[in-house]
């Protein structure tokens, strides 16, 4: 099975969806004849020409939008925000449309969008190329988060969100595009949305996480095992809705969990991750619920020692699983 | 009968040369006082206490039903502001319909009775799905027209909204972006005058919302909306060009809204009655029955029948609208997702 990496996994997948279905199209900022800033559309422009791979003016509502206007008319857009940073005017299209077509239609309509957007830290962007902005879309009922971990989940939860019915904000951690890479077959295949995977079967401590995070707590696993700790390692996968049977299976399990976000911890997925252990695993509990994540600041600020002082790392991970084994 | 046969000449110089027919004006007509009259009925029944809310059309019904019988009914989308009651009966729409959906019954093929009134979609008559937030169907329309555009269809999207949405980000990615990809759009501002209490001249510093469109390389232009057939024109011309790949065009209708904002609002602490009782005056219903009546096409026959007929058509439609049911409450759970 070839390996690649992250981002290769997502130009495969779109180019695999374009070629299977001539309703997928791709529009966003230098997505077209650029490939991409970070170069996931790289080779599309040449292979499908400017209409499928369309460079739209500097514009997020108007890519979101006009995205959703197609996707309504019978289309399958793929839209590109540059950095889920700049998001934020999309924020009505997703929310007040997108994420309600269906819904306020009585099932008339349907917007069958997937909004593609880098997310994450780590790289020296600063404040407004780093940000997680999945919480701010993580309580609209009608919309879908998937937040894959590996190019083999990249691969097959892109083209599910492609197929989707619904719209899917599909966020990319744009550290890992170079960073992990993995086994990723050549048939087509998906990854079913909504569904949370185990990345590491383990009796002693549950991690519960997604994104990057999943890599940082494999490592951390490894190193756990010499000293005996194993952990038992969740990737959600999909944020929202929440795999809730497959997050109160592997907390139940060990009875020890720990949930890890880049994002800020106030307000951040894992505490919706941490009621639905509390409501439902409370007699499985060992030790209280453990939550690691970025502090409470705006965001994660340029200068490296202070980057590295928000962002979430190995070390980090191995120092929290530990300190919950020896609860 | 001199006097008359001049007048005769005068209509084919004005509907006759834009290619209408006398059954085509008087079916206009015959929309614009549909519009009317449903309106007119909901005011009485929300002060009744039969349905909670109104928000109406009135005083631009004109330029309503003008744009959409210059369109393909059969093939174009329309994506209506929450005013454009005269726009979703052209596409297609019922007065059982509208019923349906001010008294939120099950049967309102907008919603369910999940939205407020105004808030149109019917996906069989191409009228798409809008929301609360103004101006977000833009966007939409310039989507649909990339569709027209990427499946080499030649169907045109028509998009409404008013002055005062004509200040939303969404307005002005949506027109760049279809003037760049020279998109078949229609965008037409129904300025009205209001955007709830706030006047015109506290909404833009332009002369005419129309300039707006010179900045996206388009062509904008402004037309009274009290006349059909210039709005007619207009739009004729505007769809003609999106169809030659020519892109976008900006149409702004000069109206006025007779009513207050919505059944909630109260204009007489905003503007004066004086103005309110001139702008009735101009009102397009009147001034297109009486160029009919002129022409002798809408005769004291044909209008006693038609107001007849709509009369009984908006009745049966209260009375089923009234019996009719309201969904189930265990149905607010369903159409979240595709099920």
């Amino acid at each position: 099975m070839p390996v690649m990496s992250y981002i290769q996994a997502i130009t495969q997948a779109l180019h695999e969806e374009m070629e299977r279905d001539e309703k997928v199209f791709v529009l966003g900022e230098d997505v077209g004849v650029r490939g991409g800033v970070f170069r996931a559309t790289e080779g599309l422009y040449e292979k499908f020409g400017e209409t499928r791979v369309l460079d739209t003016p500097l514009a997020e509502s108007a890519i979101a939008g006009v995205g959703i206007g197609s996707a309504m008319y019978g289309m399958r857009p793929v839209a590109e925000m540059q950095f889920a940073d700049f998001i934020m005017p999309a924020v009505n299209q997703i929310i007040s449309e997108a994420a309600k077509i269906r819904y306020r239609s009585n099932n008339d309509w349907s917007c069958p969008i997937t909004i593609r957007a880098p997310y994450g830290g780590g790289v020296h962007g600063a404040l407004y190329h780093s940000q997680s902005i999945e919480s701010v879309f993580a309580n609209q009922p009608g919309l879908k988060i998937v937040m894959p971990s590996t190019p083999y989940d990249v691969k097959g939860l892109l083209k599910a969100s492609i197929r989707d019915e619904d719209p899917v904000l599909f966020l990319e951690h744009k550290r890992a595009y170079r960073l992990i890479k993995g086994e990723v077959p050549e048939e087509d295949y998906t990854v079913p949305i909504g569904k949370a995977d185990v990345k590491r079967e383990g009796t002693d401590i549950t991690v519960i996480t997604y994104g990057l995070c999943v890599h940082f707590a494999l490592q951390a696993a490894e190193k756990l095992e010499a000293e005996g700790i194993d952990a038992h390692i969740l990737d959600l996968r999909t944020v929202y809705p929440l795999d809730k049977e497959a997050i109160i299976e592997a907390a139940s399990k060990t009875g020890k969990v720990l949930l890890i976000t880049e994002d800020n911890l106030e307000g951040s997925i894992i505490g919706e991750v941490s009621a639905i252990i509390s409501e439902n695993c409370l007699f499985d509990l060992d030790a209280p619920i453990k939550r690691l994540a970025g502090p409470d600041v705006p965001s994660m600020p340029y200068a490296p020692p202070l980057e590295k002082e928000f962002m979430i790392n190995p070390d980090k991970v191995e120092h929290a699983m530990r300190e919950l084994a020896e609860f | 009968m001199v006097k008359v046969d001049k007048l005769n000449k005068v209509a084919e110089q004005r509907h006759g040369r834009l290619g209408l027919t006398d059954e085509q004006v008087l079916d206009m007509y015959r929309t614009m006082l549909l519009a009317r009259r449903i309106d007119e009925r909901m005011w009485l029944l929300n002060r009744a206490g039969k349905i909670p809310f109104v928000v109406s059309c009135q005083g631009q019904e004109a330029g309503q039903v003008g744009a959409s019988f210059a369109l393909d009914r059969q093939k174009d989308f329309a994506l209506p502001y929450y005013r454009d009651v005269g726009v979703v009966l052209a596409f297609g729409m019922t007065a059982k319909d509208l019923m349906m959906q001010a008294y939120a019954k099950a049967d309102d093929p907008n919603s369910g009775g999940r939205q407020m009134p105004g808030h149109f979609g019917q996906k069989k008559n191409r009228i798409v799905t809008g929301s609360s937030p103004v101006t977000t169907q833009v966007p939409h329309a310039v989507g649909i027209a990339l569709g027209a555009k990427m499946e080499k269809k030649d169907f045109v999207s028509f998009v409404t909204f008013g002055e005062g949405s004509s200040n939303q980000g969404d307005f002005h990615e949506g027109a760049n972006f279809a003037a760049v990809h020279k998109l078949p759009v229609i965008f037409m501002v129904e300025n009205n005058q209001y955007a709830i209490s706030v006047p015109l001249s506290k909404q833009v510093a332009c002369e005419k919302i129309s300039d707006r469109a010179i900045g996206y390389g388009m062509p904008g232009i402004t037309v009274d909306g009290n006349d059909p057939l210039a709005v007619y024109e207009a739009v004729k011309d505007a769809r003609k060009r999106g169809n030659n790949g020519e892109g976008p065009t900006l149409i702004e209708v000069i109206s006025y809204r007779l009513t207050p904002h919505s059944s909630d609002d109260d204009d007489r602490s905003y503007r004066g009655r004086e103005e309110v009782e001139e702008a009735k005056q101009k009102d397009g219903i009147y001034s297109f029955a009486d160029y009919l009546r002129k022409l002798n096409i809408l005769t004291e026959e044909i209008e006693t029948k038609m107001e007849k007929e709509i009369k009984k058509i908006i009745d049966d439609a209260t009375d089923d609208a009234e019996n009719a049911a309201y969904a189930d409450p265990k149905s607010i759970y369903k159409h979240v997702y595709a099920e």
